[in-house]
């Protein structure tokens, strides 16, 4: 099992372009484990998508991977994950198909969303939720923010792990 | 003769305890029992199936679903998706939705 201070494993997925995208890359990275169907997902996407926007310009890349099964649900299918972005994109972030859910499986991802911050030399410093709430968004992903500011800035993440809150992750049979 | 209320869960979806004290306390509201509640636990994608359970939490008042689903919408153990009268996407449903609903 990943822990706070451990390198965090490195992969490469399938985009919803059909481009591999490699990671963990940039001066932070933020891997998002998310999905279309959970309303926990949703309600904390356009704040996710924000932090990418935001730190990007400092050199953090982001990536949403969704790792559910969509035999079972089919609204997580990589079909619809295409359909998704042409929708409502372009995003800031790509969003990455975890087809066999290895990587789930190797960042012991718990819900949809469940968020990790891995730092320029690849050891997690960060992982939960984005913020206390996911009704609320003048929360603004406050806990993911404050987790990026103190890697980018070299200091200790002040509360490096938090409770992740969402839908579970859909695990293969 | 009193609303039949039902509130069908999973364990899996972190709403549960909420949504019963949501719906206990506008079932209260609307003069009903809220122990007349009937507290539905779905475990298994058979149970979902046979129930028709499309996501946690699902609130039906004499059978009928606060907010019928399209027919497309699958079967399964999961969270569900509602919308709130003001646009947002939300886990439980909107207090009014589900005041309207116990009004018949």
């Amino acid at each position: 099992m990943i822990a706070i201070g451990d390198k965090a494993p490195s992969f490469t997925l399938p985009d919803t372009a059909g481009s591999d995208v490699a990671f963990p890359d940039g001066a932070a990275t933020v891997v998002v484990f998310t999905c279309n169907h959970c309303p926990y997902a949703l309600a904390w996407h356009d704040r996710l998508l924000a932090v990418a926007r935001d730190y990007g310009e400092r050199g953090v890349r982001t990536v949403l991977v969704n790792p559910n099964d969509a035999e079972r649900f089919p609204r997580d299918s990589f079909d619809v994950m295409v359909e998704r972005v042409e929708r409502e994109g372009p995003w800031p972030a790509p969003y990455l198909h975890d087809e066999s859910q290895e990587v789930a499986r190797a960042y012991d991802a718990k819900t949809t969303p469940d968020v990790f911050v891995v730092d320029g030399d690849g050891i997690l410093r960060y992982r939960g939720a984005p913020d206390a709430d996911h009704m609320d968004e003048v929360q603004n992903a406050a806990w993911l923010r404050s987790a990026l500011d103190a890697v980018l800035d070299g200091r200790d993440v002040s509360e490096p792990e938090t409770t992740p809150v969402g839908c579970s992750v859909k695990w293969k049979a | 003769m009193a609303a039949r209320v039902e509130l069908l869960w999973w364990e899996g979806c972190p709403s549960s305890a909420k949504a019963h004290e949501l719906v206990r306390r506008l079932m209260a509201e609307a003069g009903l029992d809220p122990q007349s509640l009937r507290s539905v636990e779905i475990d298994t994608d058979a149970d979902a199936q046979r129930e028709e359970f499309i996501g946690s939490p699902t609130i039906r008042v004499d059978g009928r679903d606060i907010q019928p689903p399209e027919e497309s919408e699958p079967p399964g153990l999961t969270c569900r998706v509602y919308h709130l009268r003001d646009g947002r996407v939300s886990p439980l449903p909107d207090p009014d939705d589900v005041k309207e609903a116990l009004a018949g």
